[in-house]
Formats: structure tokens, sequence, C-alpha cells
């Protein structure tokens, strides 16, 4: 167990450092197309191949894992403090409250979102760069993903309120936000740690399956949705496995991801 | 009991012998063929078909009165046995065949024939392919000379209108089972929404092949509703296919390495992919941006800065020509011959902006009031191809110190832009060309016209060039003299590629694939491609079951 | 929950009625919400159609005039609910059919693909967690997370692709979307409560594990998983626009991507209210049994 997560450590800062240092790296940049060789296997030139204009995967794997690295936790982030906020507060406060942020989470949850994510792109100017669009787009994915987290930790929260320690606390005193900062939330982290971790994955998944969908990030910069999108089309897994890098370093990183939080989860 | 045994015997000698003889019976009639519908048919009726998978099932059932061959591209006669126009192009007379039921057992003459123009013509209907009828105000009149006799009168001429009639599916005045009773090869037996339609023999359909046996040869057609061309593919690839239209082709090379005998390559399709800048006067987009849209000397430049070569090789793995204009070489009459397809030419193309103006400076251009260029180009999202295109077109102007941003937009949002708020820059589209006639394009050739994408519905012809290409559309639309007519066209195409309104990049090529259980396939570039022929094919079920 | 002094069925029959008030107000506002949504968003007006060169003048202007009726959103929507009430859904757009019909021919597809799945996701996953907080070996732990580690990473598109490649049915597909949240959850919760004292030492009194389970680690645990058994409906239910939509199911998560695509507005607005009226049946379903099976000490 020891041994596996020092594995995952080292998994996670080597994939975070080499993105990291992408620009120095990546032998050619994410967008420069080799027009001679497009859709080319593995070569010495290539280490995992050119898609299928001719862009260097490699080097767009580096750059696509920086982009989803850094803006999939900050959307978990944004998203699991406003599930804090809303559920950790309804919860705590009981009654009335509760189960009125119940019913907005519900009706927050009943809206058909896809839609407004479908669309989204149409909204914006047309030229904004593709960097500002990735932000956007993980920056309302994050304030979309709140509501289901939400809905866990009021429940979690209210089990809390009537929970011994926080009845004696009150009776000994405590009141207010001070009781809510150092009684439930401490105790509402490893519900959020988790909701957290949970939700890095459902962004870097979201982003995805627009990414499918021809609406993620845009051209001609590379996300590991768009990465992904290559496996559109992939007949049987035999034929070209190197297609399949972005999908086994995608697993590699969040297994390794859940494997370290694993012990913090059940211990905190 | 001895004789109980052998009576027992004799009867099940002749169940085998029935069995067989079923078995070859059925064999002899052609079975079921099976291929994908890429979205749910939206109407049954022919008169409102306008998407995709309607127009092959009415393609399947319709009964028409002339066809265009899709292999020759020539009219032939159907259940019209012959026809003729007048002079100036106003009327046209049908003299129809004898004795043709319809699939509901009710018989077939000239007042079917009446009934359905005049629905098709309903103004409150809508229908777009009555509306290609419509050449000025005015009423169109049918008159029944006699059972079999038939004349229609348009207020308007109206240049090569016998070719229209491919599209006119005749529905039964009398039957009670209406759009339900057809007179095409097939009829619709069963519905299932979302996911199937079959369609069964037609008893009383009227040809008969050469050995006088009664067509089609299908039992049955089984069309499964399937958006997810995967899923097409992998479907196609276990035998549950018979045969795929329009294939991609990525697919289509990985189908040709293992199995080259399933698929075909007709050739460059009448389809082309486009792009073009917006041009429309009251467009919100800056003025400094709109004065180099409407430069000719910038739209061509960008066309000429184009690499199509790179197009066609790499997104369509080269099965694709480069564009050369509105009309595809595919079109064997009404192509101008004379035009070729905008060569690559990248210092030519920086020359003429140079004559404009602009100016490049640390690998950025900049126009003559000192703005750098530029500029988005909208597409659909989740047309992969499509997208290819524009990520490579962005790197061919970006030599030239463009700056091109590419924006996915779901389909609504882009037609909304592009045809009401003529909110967008530059736009690439692909179109989809069905008709080989150019009256079929007159929307999109008049500046007063809705599809006239680059600046739509002018009150008046903005330019010069654009008021002759009016004055050559109005007048090939009204003379009936096929050469004229060709003449007219032959000039629009020029203008067309002189003054490059929209910058023709790609003709796809007709992919398909038929499985070998298919007899009779002979896939073309016109739609349907594959089963266009569908009534002479046959399909073996053992071959398939074997694959 | 308070405690309370009043008889409980009493008090159960107020708490489902403030239930059934509650979900008919969200209902409603989320019906409106979304027709709001529709309305406003880019495209609302335009049809593919009007790219039809064949398309006169005459029939694109009547084209855009077919949803004048949808312009004023608060008209639209009255006017839907008055019909509604009359059992009028409405005819949609896309599809030509009465949007009531389409229901009746689509929903027992989804619900025979996302039950099924549902069922299966969660008997894999209760199966692991409980197994792995009975038995605490690393190697096993370390199984459950890395398996629903890597399903959790796998995106919906490529497990409905991977389910076509390998022709499994759909639910299966469902199944391993919704398996793994429900395993990670469950397993924390179910170690935390593990580790309550009052746990730990009955442990160490060496009562019976099972007798454990069913004692002491249940009523801890159990609250927050059925609150959990309400919130994986809504995930299976959101699973299934894809996995339906790629597979080719016609069912009523297809009809919704269809709606979308379309800005089907009478579809939309349908499948908005049905899918919400599941939703929340199904977690209010789970906080009246939380209410029902909850031990109290009076």
């Amino acid at each position: 167990m020891n041994l596996a997560r020092k594995l995952a450590c080292v998994v996670v800062v080597f994939v975070c450092a080499v993105s990291l240092a992408a620009n120095w790296l990546a032998p050619v940049g994410y967008a420069k197309q080799f027009r001679e060789a497009p859709g080319a296997p593995p070569s010495h030139e290539h280490w995992l191949g050119t898609d299928e204009v001719g862009r260097d995967r490699f080097a767009r794997v580096l750059y696509g894992t920086r982009i989803s690295l850094l803006l999939a936790p900050a959307a978990a982030l944004v998203s699991t403090l406003l599930a804090a906020l809303v559920g950790g507060l309804a919860g705590y406060l009981g009654g009335i409250w509760l189960r009125l942020a119940r019913g907005f989470t519900d009706l927050f949850l009943s809206l058909p979102w896809l839609f407004l994510l479908i669309t989204v792109r149409a909204v914006l100017p047309l030229n904004v760069s593709p960097l500002t669009s990735v932000l956007i787009t993980f920056l309302i994915l994050g304030l979309l993903g709140w509501a289901a987290a939400a809905r866990v930790l009021s429940t979690s929260a209210d089990a809390l309120r009537n929970s011994d320690f926080v009845l004696q606390a009150r009776a000994s005193g405590l009141h207010g936000p001070r009781l809510f900062l150092i009684h439930v939330l401490p105790n509402l982290k490893p519900v959020l740690y988790a909701q957290f971790w949970i939700s890095i994955p459902v962004f870097i998944l979201s982003e995805a399956n627009l990414g499918i969908l021809g609406l993620g990030v845009a051209e001609p910069l590379p996300s590991w949705g768009s990465l992904l999108r290559e496996l559109e089309g992939l007949m049987s897994f035999r034929e070209e496995p190197w297609r399949l890098v972005p999908l086994v370093l995608l697993i590699v990183v969040m297994t390794s991801f859940q494997m370290l939080l694993s012990k913090e989860e059940v211990t905190a | 009991m001895n004789m109980n045994k052998s009576v027992r015997r004799a009867f099940l000698q002749l169940l085998v012998c029935f069995f067989l003889l079923a078995a070859f019976a059925f064999a002899q009639n052609g079975g079921e063929l099976r291929f994908c519908l890429r979205s749910e048919p939206k109407t049954f009726d022919p008169a409102l078909v306008d998407d995709d998978a309607s127009v092959a099932i009415r393609y399947l059932t319709g009964g028409v009165l002339v066809r265009a061959n899709r292999k020759t591209q020539d009219l032939e006669p159907e259940l019209a046995e012959s026809w003729s126009v007048s002079k100036d192009s106003k009327q046209i007379t049908f003299k129809l065949r004898h004795g043709i039921l319809f699939s509901d057992g009710s018989p077939f003459s000239a007042e079917d024939v009446a009934f359905t123009m005049q629905r098709l013509m309903d103004p409150a209907l809508h229908s777009s392919t009555g509306d290609a009828f419509r050449s000025g105000s005015g009423t169109v009149s049918t008159k029944i000379i006699a059972p079999d006799q038939i004349a229609i009168t348009f207020p308007a001429p109206l240049a090569g209108l016998e070719h229209l009639f491919d599209q006119v599916a005749i529905m039964s005045a009398h039957s009670p089972k209406k759009e339900g009773a057809v007179l095409g090869p097939f009829m619709v037996a069963e519905y299932k929404a979302g996911s199937s339609v079959l369609l069964k023999r037609n008893p009383n359909y009227w040809k008969k092949d050469a050995a006088g046996r009664r067509l089609p040869y299908l039992d049955s057609v089984r069309l499964d509703i399937q958006p997810n061309r995967d899923v097409e593919m992998l479907r196609f690839k276990r035998g549950e296919l018979d045969l795929i239209n329009s294939v991609d082709s990525d697919y289509f090379d990985r189908l040709a390495a293992s199995s080259p005998q399933l698929v075909h390559d007709a050739g460059a399709s009448l389809d082309y992919e486009f792009l073009w800048f917006n041009q429309v006067a009251s467009a919100p987009i800056p003025e400094y941006k709109r004065a180099w849209f409407r430069s000719v000397n910038f739209r061509r430049a960008i066309s000429q800065a184009v690499n199509r070569d790179d197009l066609s090789r790499i997104v369509f793995n080269g099965h694709a020509q480069p564009a050369v204009g509105p009309v595809s070489p595919a079109n064997k009459f009404w192509f101008n011959s004379k035009l070729k397809a905008e060569a690559y030419r990248p210092d030519a193309a920086l020359k003429r902006l140079q004559d404009d103006g602009f100016h490049l400076q640390n690998g950025t251009l900049f126009d003559k009031a000192g703005n750098a260029v530029e500029f988005s180009i909208v597409t659909n999202a989740g047309s992969k191809p499509r997208e290819r295109m524009a990520v490579m077109i962005q790197e061919d102007l970006g030599k030239l110190g463009i700056k091109v941003n590419v924006v996915t937009l779901d389909f609504p949002s882009l037609i909304e832009r592009i045809s009401q708020k003529f909110n967008y820059e530059a736009a690439m589209l692909g179109f989809r060309n069905v008709e080989l006639d150019p009256n079929s394009q007159m929307t999109i050739w008049l500046s007063s016209g809705d599809n006239h994408a680059w600046n739509p519905q002018q009150k008046s012809p903005e330019t010069a060039w654009e008021a002759e290409i009016d004055r050559l559309m109005r007048a090939q639309a009204s003379t009936a003299d096929p050469k004229k007519r060709k003449e007219s066209f032959d000039r629009v195409q020029e203008i067309a590629a002189e003054q490059a309104p929209l910058i023709y990049l790609i003709n796809q090529n007709a992919l398909s694939a038929v499985s070998n259980a298919v007899a009779g396939a002979n896939p073309v570039i016109l739609n349907p491609q594959t089963f266009w022929n569908a009534e002479r094919l046959t399909v073996n079920s053992q071959a398939r079951a074997s694959r | 929950m308070l405690i309370s002094k009043t008889a409980p069925r009493k008090t159960l029959f107020w708490k489902i009625a403030r239930h059934l008030a509650a979900i008919v107000a969200i209902v409603l506002l989320g019906g409106l919400l979304s027709a709001t949504l529709v309305r406003l968003a880019p495209g609302f007006d335009s049809d593919e159609r009007e790219l039809d060169p064949g398309l006169s003048a005459e029939s694109v202007r009547a084209l855009r005039q077919s949803r004048a009726g949808e312009h004023n959103i608060l008209r639209y929507y009255s006017g839907y609910l008055r019909a509604a009430w009359h059992g009028d859904l409405g005819t949609s757009h896309a599809l030509g059919q009465p949007v009531q019909s389409l229901l009746r021919e689509r929903w027992p597809v989804t619900l025979r693909v996302a039950g099924v799945g549902l069922l299966l996701a969660w008997l894999l996953a209760l199966l692991l967690a409980f197994t792995a907080c009975l038995w605490r070996v690393p190697v096993y732990e370390m199984m459950g997370i890395t398996l629903s580690g890597a399903f959790l990473c796998i995106p919906a598109a490529v497990l409905a692709l991977l389910s076509v490649i390998l022709n499994a049915p759909g639910y299966l597909a469902i199944a391993l979307i919704v398996f793994p949240k429900i395993y990670r959850y469950s397993r924390s919760l179910l170690a935390k409560a593990y580790e309550l004292p009052h746990i730990t030492a009955a442990r160490a009194r060496g009562l019976g594990e099972m007798r454990v389970l069913a004692r002491h680690v249940l009523p801890v645990a159990g609250p927050q998983m059925i609150a959990l058994a309400g919130v994986t409906v809504s995930i299976a239910l959101g699973a299934s626009i894809p996995i339906e939509a790629l597979c080719g199911l016609p069912g009523i998560g297809q009809l919704a991507w269809q709606a979308a695509l379309s800005r089907d507005l009478p579809l939309l607005v349908n499948l908005t209210v049905l899918v919400t009226l599941v939703t929340l049946l199904a977690n209010s379903g789970a906080d009246v049994m939380n209410y029902v099976l909850q031990p109290r000490d009076v």
C-alpha cells in the first residue's frame, strides 16, 4: 500500500513536472503541421506518431496535459467551494434553510444545462483567443457542477448538526460562524475531499465530452478532451494502439490521484 | 402400422421437398436489403419531404412520372410513357401508362397526377418540392385531357421543368390510405420510431425485367435509424448491414485495406465544401473588416493561399478533388470545362494583398489603416473533416500573417448567425447538391435570394457583377434552349471564379461500401449512390451469414 | 431531525405532503426555467431547412413564423400547462409527432437500460465496498480503488463505443459509469463508520462482523447511502443521454439529445419536467425512507 502510494506520488509529480516543462520538452509546437506525414505511426522523429493533420502527438499530449491538469482541478475547486457553501451551510442551519437549499439544488439539477454548454461558445464573441475560451469553458463547468455535491454535503452537515460533539460544543457556548468553522467544516473535510477528487475527472470528462461534440477547447490548442476525440472512429484497439496513449495517461494520472487521497480521505 | 410409417415417411419427404422449394423460392426472391438511415425520417408524406432520411424513403416508395437515371444522368420515362414541353417552357403534357395500380389496389390515372400537383402547389403546404416549380406569381393549372393524358401549365417559363418531376411522387386522389398508397417498388410496412423502418415489396409495382419477371426482386428493405457512423461501420463489418452511402474517407481506406472488393470510389460527387466572407452591409462587424471582405483582391488572395491539394490529400485521404466552382466536373452537362481550380500560390496571394495596401510586418499582416488582419471562421461542430479543413486553412493563412480563429458552433446557432443576424466574419459549410439543373440554385445566385450566402436579400444588386449574375440566371431560366442556357450559366461560373464570393474548396468523392451479399449493385455519384437501382438488387442471405 | 413529540404516523403524513408540495413547485418552476433557457439560447429561431435552396422566400418566412407562438415564454408556458392539464403535451417540432406518443414509445427503453444499469452498479459497488471494509486486505482494497478509478476516468462516449464494439448491452455501460461513484462514496462512508469509537469498541469486544455491520455500521452510514441512492438515479438518467445517443438506443436520452440539438421547445420542456419528476421522487423517496427507518428514542 505504502509502496503504491509512493509510486502514485512519483507518477503525479512526474506528469505535472513534465507537462509544466512542455515548452522545453516538446520537440515542436503543438500546432505545427507536418503535412507530409499525417496520421503517421510512432517514429524516431514523432515519438507517438502524428495526428490526422500531421501534428506531433507527443507535443500535443504534453501541452494538453498541462491545460487539463491545471484547469480541471480549478473547476473542481470552484464547484466544491460552492457546494460546501450551499450544502454545508444549509445542513448546518437546518430546518427551513435546509429544505430551501435542497429545493434550490433540485431545481438546479433539473435544468437542462447540457443545453447551455452546447450553446456557450455561440454566446461568446467570435474572436477570442483559444486560451480564453478554454478558461471560460472550465469556469462554466465549475459553476454548473456544484449541485450534486451540495446535496450530499447537506446530508452530511445535517447529520453533524445533530451529532453529540456539536451539541456539546453548542452547550458549551459555541455558536454561529465559529461553531461552523471550528467544528462543522473540519468534520465535513473527508466528504469535501472526496467530492473534490471525484469531480476532477468529472470535469476532465465533461470537457472531453464537449470536445467530442466539437464544442470544447478551440483549435489548435490541445486538451485531454480534444486528444481523446481521436478515439472516435477507432474500430479496434489493435490497429493503432498509440492513439490510446492519451486515454491511458488519463487513467494512470487519475488513478494515482485517487490512490494518493485514499488515506487522507479515511483519516481526515 | 407399416402403412402408417410409410405414410409418415412420405409426408416427411413431402415436407422436406416443400422446405427445399421454399428455400429455393426465397433465394430466387431477393431477400432483405439492410442499411442505415442517419436520422429519423421526419415525414412519410412525399410532398413534405425535406430531410435525407425521408428523401431516401420517398425514392424507394414513390412512383414518379419521369426519373433521372442516376448513372447516365438522362431523364427516363416511368409512370409517364412520354412527355412534351411547350415552346415557351410554360406547359408540360404527360402521356401516362395504362393498367397501373397503387399498392392498395386502387387504379392510377391522370386524376392522381392532378391531385398531386394541386396539393404540392398549395401555398399553405410550404413544400420544398413544390417551391421548385414556383417560377412566378400566379397559380399552376392542371388539365386532364384524357384519363391517360394530362397537361400542367405554369404561370411563367420554367426551363428544364421536366427534370423537376423526378422529385414528385404521385399520390392517390381517392385511396383512403393517402400516402400509404404508393406507386414505387416498395411500401412502408412498419415504422418503429427511433429504431427502424421496414419497407415491403409493393406487389402491384408495374415494372418488369427483360425476362418478364415482376420487379422489385427484393422482398423487403430494412432501414435502421442510426446516427452514429462508427456504429454503422461496425455493423457493416459484422455483416448486419448490406450497404453504406457516403462512407468517411478514414473508414473507406481501412475497409479497403482489408477487403477491397467491398468499397467503391465513384469519383468526384456533386457536393462541395466552401468558405465565404460576410459582405452584408448591415452586419455587426467592424467597418474595416467589411471593407476587406468586399474587396475582390482580398477574397481571391485567400482563395489562392489555401492549399486545396493538401486539403484533399490529408483531410480526405485523397478521396476528394480541388473544387473548381459551383458545378462539379461530375455534372456532365453543366460544368464549365474552361475553368480550373484555383492553384495554391501564396506569393501571388501576397502580391494581391499588397495591391490592396496590405503589408507584412514581423510576420503579421496589416491593412492600409494599420489594423492587424484577424478574422474568425465559423463552422458546425461535430463534422470532423470540416474541422480539420479549418485547422489547415488556419495554418495556410498563418503563413501570410493572417490570424484565423476557428469557431465551431452547434447547427442552430450557426444558422442563426449566417442567415438571420449576420453576426459572423467568415463561414465554412458544405453544400449537398442533389439536382443537376442550375435552376435549383436560383436562391443562391439571385442577389435578392435567401441563400445568396455572402449578402442575401438585397433590394437591388449592390455590385455590377451581382447584377450581371442576376441577369444571366434569369435569362437561362426563361429559355428552353439548353445550349443558350448553358452559355448563360457558363458565364455565371466564370464570374463566380473571378469574384470569388464563395471560395470553393473541394468536391468530395462519392464513397460507398456494398457487401458481397448484394448482387446487381452499381454505385454512382448521384444520390442515392448505392441503392438507386434498388428494384433490381438481390441479397443472398447465405453470403451474408458466412461473411 | 428534531425529535418528534407527536405520533410518528401523522408526522410521516405531513412529511410526505410537504415533499409532494415541494416537488410540484420545483417541477413547475423547473419547466418554466428550462423553457426560458431554451428560448434565450442562440439559434432558437432557426431551422436547418432555411438553408435548403429549394425553399421559396415565402416558405422560409412561414418556417420562421411557425415558432411565433413560443416567443413569449410566459404565454407559451401557461398555454402548455393548460393543455397539459387536459392531457395534451404538445407536438414536437423536430419529429412532428405528439410528445405523448413519443414518450410512450421511448420511456420503456430508458427504464430498462437505466434501471438495470443502476441495479447492477449498486450490487457491484456494495459488494466490493463491504467486503473491502470487512476483510481489510490492502491488495483487495487497492484493486477496488484501481477498478473504480479506471472506470471513473473513461469518458461515457468511449464506454458507449466500447459496448458497441464488444456488442455489450447498453445497461452495462450505464452500470460502469455509475458504479465507481457509488463505490467510492460508500467505501469512504463505511470506513469512516468503522473508525467511530463505539464501533471500534464493539469489534474489540469480539462482536461478529455481520452483527457489527447490521447493528452499528448501517445505522451510521445508512442515511447517507440512501441519500446517495436518490442521487444515483439522476446520474444514471444523465448518463443515458450519451449512451443512448451513441449506441442508437431509442430511449428518452436519445430523444433529449435530438431535442437539444434542434431547439425543440415542446419536447425539451416535457422531458425536463419528466426527468425532474423522476429525480425528485427518487430523492424524496430516499428522504422519507430515511425518516421511517430513523431510530427514535422517544
